[in-house]
Parts: C-alpha cells; sequence; structure tokens
C-alpha cells in the first residue's frame, strides 16, 4: 500500500542524508522523495511515498517524528491532498510517429520542449497516476530517457500541516 | 574572545562535568589543552572504545550524561562500538572526537573520518561544528539531547581549525534551538485512567519493568504502585534492580535466560503493563503471539517504541516516574488473590541449581554467593555471555545496581563500564563479572583501573571457552564446535601481578565464600579467577 507523507524538516546540512539513512537502516520501501524550501527558508518539506502495509507505515511515521531535525509529520490521503509530478520524457520519434507522440501529449495537455531529428522530448506535470499512464503510452515510442521528480503534495482545503508560530 | 577549545571546556563545566574519559590523538590536542588546569579530571584508557563504555558505567551510576573523548580518524571510529552499546541501552553519552581542518575534509586526509556518517545509525544526534560560536550552542543542545526523553549518545565532532580559532561570545548565544525535539514528560489524562481502569478490571495483571524505570530514578514509584495495588512484576535484564529481588511483589527476570515462574507470569496475565522497556527480542521472543492472547498496556517515553515490536492495547507516552506518579495520583487497586497466590506457589516452587561440582565451581552459586557477600548497594557490572545469565539469574538486589550490556550485547564491557561507575561512585562497591573472552578484550584497561585509582574488583569466570558460543554451537550446530577454544593463555594471576594488582585463582567449592569476602576487603583493584566448567549451560 503507498502511503504519500509530507514532513517538514530543518533546513540544514546533512537532514536529506539522516532521512534516507533513516529508511535504508529499518528497511522502508521509499518510491520517492521531494525535497524544497518552504515559505519559511529555515524550513524544507520533503514529499515521501513510501511502500508497506499499516504497521510498517505508522512506524515510519514515528521514527520520522523521533528524528531531532524533523518539525512535522502528516500522512496525506490521496483523496484529501493535491498530488503532482514532473516528469521529462525522451522518445524516439522520427518524421512517422512524430505526429502520434505530439496527438498523445496533446490529449494530456503535455507540452513538447524539445525536438530533433529522431526524438521528442514531452514535459507533463499531473497526478502521479496520469504520469505513470502517459509513460505507458509513450512506451511502444520506445522511450530513451526518463526524469521523474517524484510526488509532491499539499492538503487540500484550507488546512496546513505548518508549525504554530 | 576566546578560542573553540576553551568554548568546548567552558560547556563542559557549565554542565557541571568533572570528569572525562578519553585518548589524545593530535587533532584533539587543542582541547587537551584547554583541559590543563580546567579543574577537569581527565580519565587515560587504553583504547577509546573502553573511553566510551567507562562514561557509560559513569552515566548509569550518575543518573546524567557523562563525556568521552578520542582524536580523530581511528580514535572516532574506536568509539563506534560503545556508541552503538549506549544506544541500545538507552544509556546518555556526549563523545568529542577530533577532526581534520575544515578546509581539507573530504580530500582523505591523515587521520579523516566521517565520523558523523558512520556514528549516524548509533547515536541520538550530531554535530560538525564549522564555526567555533557555535560551539556554547552545540554543547549546551548536545546536553540536553542525550540525557532527556529517551537518554542516548550525541556525537560533537570538532575539527581542529575550529578549536584553534577564536571568536567573541555573545549572551544568550548558547540558548538550544531545537524546534523539532519536545518529549513528552507527561502521560495524557485520559489514557491514564483507562490504564487505572484496565488494572481494576484484569484477573491476572502483571507489570513488566524495563532499563527505563531506571534511567527515570522510578523505583521508588514503581514499588509504591505495586505494593498498593497489590500488583506482582517481572524485570527484562535492563530492568533488574528495578524492584529489589527479595520484594515480595518481584517475581523475577522473563525471557531467554529468565526464570521459568517470570515467564509463566507472562503467558497467563490476561494484563501486561509495560513500563520503560522496548519488548525486545530476548525478553518476548514471540511478541505477535502474545499481543493476540493478552491485552498490553505499553508505557514509554518513546513513542516509536510503543506498538513496534508487539501491538498495544492502550499506548501510554511519558517519563516513567512521572506517569508512575500519575497513576499513583489517581490511584491503582488491582483484584488478584487467586493470580497472586498461583505465582506464589510457582516462585516458591522453583529450585536454583546450586549444586556443588566435583572439580570446579557452579558458576550459579559463586554469582550468588558474590551477590550476599556485596554491599547492599552494590554495583555489579556484568559482561556478556553465559557469565552475564549467571550473574542476571542469582544476583540479589538490594538498592544497588546491575550494569551490563543487553541491547547489544558487547563484550568488554564489564571491566572499563566498572571503573566509570567506580569514579561516579568513589564510596560504593563496585564489581565487574566477565567471562575469559570478555576478560582478554578490555584487559588492558586494568592499568586504567591502577592509574585512576578505581577500586573495582574484577571476578573472572573462566571456562577457557566463548561458553555461550559454544552452548549454541551444540545446540544448533550438533556439536560442530570452531573457534571457541581460548586456552589457558594468560595466567591471570601472573597478568594481574603485572598491573600490581592482588589475584587469586579458585575452583573448588569451599573455596568461594572466603575468596569473595577477601577479594571484597580489598582496598584497590583486585582479581579472583574462577575456574568453571565448559560443559555448564545457560541458565
Amino acid at each position: 500500500m503507498k502511503r504519500t507523507l509530507s514532513i517538514l524538516v530543518e533546513n540544514k546540512a546533512g537532514v536529506l542524508s539522516r532521512v534516507s539513512g533513516l529508511f535504508a537502516r529499518r528497511g522502508f520501501n521509499i518510491d520517492s522523495l521531494a525535497v524544497g524550501e518552504t515559505e519559511d527558508k529555515a524550513v524544507s518539506r520533503m514529499t515521501v511515498v513510501a511502500d508497506g502495509d499499516e504497521h510498517t507505515i505508522e512506524q515510519v511515521e514515528k521514527q520520522l517524528n523521533k528524528m531531532i531535525d524533523t518539525l512535522k509529520v502528516k500522512k496525506l490521503e490521496d483523496t484529501a491532498s493535491t498530488r503532482r509530478e514532473l516528469i521529462l520524457v525522451k522518445v524516439t520519434a522520427g518524421t512517422a510517429q512524430r505526429g502520434e507522440v505530439i496527438d498523445i501529449a496533446r490529449v494530456f495537455g503535455a507540452k513538447v520542449v524539445d525536438i530533433s531529428p529522431t526524438t521528442l522530448t514531452v514535459e507533463h506535470s499531473d497526478r502521479p497516476e496520469r504520469i505513470d499512464l502517459l509513460v505507458e503510452l509513450l512506451t511502444p515510442y520506445k522511450i530513451k530517457e526518463v526524469a521523474r521528480t517524484g510526488t509532491v503534495a499539499l492538503e487540500k482545503g484550507c488546512g496546513t500541516i505548518g508549525l504554530k508560530k | 574572545m576566546m578560542t573553540g577549545a576553551q568554548a568546548v571546556v567552558a560547556g563542559l563545566k557549565k554542565q557541571k562535568i568533572d570528569t572525562v574519559f578519553g585518548y589524545p590523538g593530535v587533532a584533539i590536542c587543542p582541547f587537551y589543552d584547554a583541559l590543563v588546569s580546567s579543574g577537569i579530571r581527565h580519565v587515560l584508557v587504553r583504547q577509546e572504545q573502553n573511553a566510551g563504555h567507562a562514561a557509560s558505567g559513569y552515566a548509569r551510576v550518575s543518573g546524567r550524561p557523562a563525556v568521552c573523548v578520542a582524536t580523530s580518524g581511528p580514535g572516532a571510529t574506536n568509539l563506534i562500538t560503545a556508541l552503538a552499546t549506549a544506544y541500545m541501552d538507552s544509556i546518555p553519552l556526549l563523545a568529542l572526537t577530533g577532526q581534520v581542518a575544515t578546509d581539507l575534509l573530504g580530500r582523505d586526509v591523515f587521520q579523516e573520518a566521517d565520523i558523523t556518517g558512520a556514528a549516524e545509525p548509533f547515536t541520538k544526534y550530531s554535530y560538525l561544528v564549522k564555526d567555533p560560536a557555535d560551539i556554547p550552542r552545540v554543547l549546551n543542545e548536545a546536553f540536553y539531547i542525550a540525557g532527556s526523553g529517551r537518554p542516548g549518545p550525541v556525537l560533537v565532532d570538532l575539527p581542529i581549525d575550529v578549536l584553534n580559532a577564536s571568536f567573541a561570545p555573545k549572551k544568550g548565544d548558547d540558548a538550544p534551538r531545537l524546534p523539532g525535539y519536545s518529549p513528552t514528560v507527561r502521560g495524557h489524562a485520559g489514557q491514564v485512567a483507562r490504564v487505572v481502569k484496565a488494572i481494576a478490571q484484569a484477573k491476572r495483571p502483571l507489570v513488566c519493568a524495563g532499563g527505563g524505570v531506571l534511567a527515570a530514578g522510578a523505583q521508588p514509584e514503581l514499588r509504591a504502585l505495586c505494593e498498593s495495588a497489590g500488583l506482582p512484576a517481572v524485570a527484562t535484564m535492563m530492568g533488574i534492580g528495578a524492584l529489589p529481588t527479595a520484594h515480595p511483589n518481584y517475581y523475577g527476570m522473563l525471557g531467554m535466560y529468565g526464570k521459568p515462574y517470570a515467564n509463566y507470569a507472562v503467558h497467563q496475565a490476561d494484563l501486561l503493563v509495560i513500563i520503560g522497556a522496548r519488548v525486545g527480542d530476548r525478553a518476548v521472543s514471540a511478541p505477535d503471539a502474545l499481543a493476540r492472547s493478552t491485552s498490553i498496556v505499553h508505557i514509554d517515553v518513546d513513542p516509536a517504541e510503543i506498538g513496534k515490536n508487539m501491538g498495544t492495547t492502550i499506548p501510554l507516552v511519558g517519563d516513567a516516574k512521572t506517569v508512575l506518579g500519575q497513576l499513583l495520583e489517581l490511584g491503582v487497586k488491582a483484584d488478584c488473590a487467586p493470580w497472586l497466590e498461583q505465582l506464589n506457589a510457582q516462585r516458591a516452587a522453583y529450585r536454583p541449581d546450586f549444586a556443588p561440582r566435583p572439580a570446579t565451581l557452579n558458576p550459579r552459586a559463586l554469582m550468588r554467593t558474590l551477590s550476599l557477600a556485596m554491599a547492599d548497594d552494590g554495583i555489579l557490572a556484568a559482561d556478556v555471555g553465559q557469565n552475564q545469565a549467571w550473574a542476571a539469574g542469582n544476583i540479589l538486589m538490594r538498592t544497588g545496581r546491575f550494569l551490563t550490556s543487553g541491547g547489544m550485547g558487547t563484550m568488554g564491557y564489564a571491566i572499563p563500564a566498572a571503573i566509570g561507575a567506580q569514579l561516579a561512585a568513589p564510596g560504593r562497591q563496585v564489581v565487574a563479572v566477565c567471562g575469559d573472552g570478555a576478560f582478554q578484550m578490555s584487559l588492558c584497561e586494568l592499568a586504567t583501573a591502577v592509574q585512576s585509582g578505581a577500586g573495582i574488583k574484577i571476578v573472572v569466570v573462566r571456562n577457557h571457552t566463548l561458553g555461550l558460543v559454544l552452548e549454541h554451537q551444540d545446540k544448533c550446530y550438533g556439536g560442530r564446535r570452531i573457534a571457541v577454544e581460548l586456552g589457558d593463555l594468560p595466567d591471570l594471576c601472573a597478568l594481574a601481578a603485572a598491573y600490581g594488582i592482588p589475584a587469586r585463582r579458585i575452583s573448588a567449592e569451599g573455596e568461594a565464600g572466603p575468596a569473595v569476602a577477601a577479594l571484597l576487603a580489598q582496598p584497590g583493584p583486585a582479581l579472583l579467577e574462577c575456574l568453571v566448567s565448559p560443559d555448564e549451560v545457560c541458565p
């Protein structure tokens, strides 16, 4: 079962290494990890998609909370959060396939951001499941390279997992 | 203006540290220079790992974080086992390590080691200081982290140029900045009430006390609870001493080398109240099965431990002393007279094996004799292996302490830990018990004991083998023994004499009483070698 965790950590050297070390050590399966600054320069947000049963996810949350550098941890429900991922996909597309690839991109609302005589690079940001679908549809066109950011997510509505000021 | 090194010393003095255990090297020399005429006593060990173990013994007895120091590179990496040992048993330690200059970091220069990276899994937190002005705050924070919540080791890595650099300390600069760390002390009132109700309704309630009770200094509250509520209690190995052994409500140590009546109690209970214990696999081998048949109350300061190994009916996060106080305030009453009768019968029917052996000593009887001869508040540091099981199973705790490496099972712990314990409590009796394997891992510290004036008594349970491994090979590998024969070198009495330490060897049952009495009466360090058969099994 995949769960998305939103983790606020102190924006300090070594924190990312500590978190990934924790996951490795405890045998937690991490599908993706995205980290960046927040509205507060002293705080970074990590969005982690972890794979495990109820008990494992609970332990992941508790062990993260235990870390000195962790400020807050929240499990985000898929239906109650806005989840996005960005992908760049370079596919093989000569004159014959170019049109088909562009059609697929158009269906998703994806952009073509690079072109060469034999390739096209498609850029898209969407829910992670839609990104997976885009990759599936582009696979027949021999994907040369993929770069995905991993999921970032925020709670829907007016709530935040922010810290009390 | 002050240098980084002076700031470290000032930081230690602010925490009222009067003793550090360590081993110098070039990278950490600026700190050592600042120690001169600082009033802080430095105890020179003979191997850095033992500085960590000594600090561990000191911390356990003093109840406050203790300090160990090593230089960069191999000095620091030698500390790792000691840090891991302390981490597993939640002992508050501060490790100060030297480091190469900041502009040389990452260039693999002489005696450079990424100790903050290497020690990461074994420390509660670590710092690599790059600005001397951070030192006052870092030390404040390090002590706070080490000694609060679930205690543990904290490492501060100090590059040599940072130690040598000067800065102007500003008032208030040393205030801790730990927005992500606030341990829970007081238990949730609702959960506390649920626990009281659960105990009242249980027919066969049982308290299980772990090391957390001792770390919190909650022995009086635990005793008051068991007495006023009429509750029976068992202890994990780390919890030995939470109740005096002879207390009517105490039913022994549970687990792999525990008393059969203690394990009976654990498996027959309908409510298990775990306080300050983490459900280690040596204490409870099948936690899932137990959780299915028994209601579990888990009281611990570390929320991550609750539910980690065993499903919990009533979780309660908080400091053991505070939470026990809250329970006492509400008033706890158990109603389990038939259960207590059952347990009393089981306990009374138990016959320890103290039978004399033909040509060697019975190690169980030896431990009992030693324990009876020790002062009420004596401190026994046991090593790891068969001697640990025999010590844990046969000592009688009154108001003393039992120190051992429980979680990590680190051989060589007892002697340096005993030295640390002795220096923390110079007026108390301290005895280290170890096998001949463990003795050889830490025998270099005999010099430390003599040089520092730590008058520890060392009992070596000698069977010329790595006893527990041999037992394991016999049981699980069809008796195919390999790599467990230590042989009869060294001559322990000659070795002790080389250190100026009085020593004696015994092998006959009748010799034990007088030899132990004579050992304990020695004013300084002394050693007693006790020959035991390699055929003895645990417990």
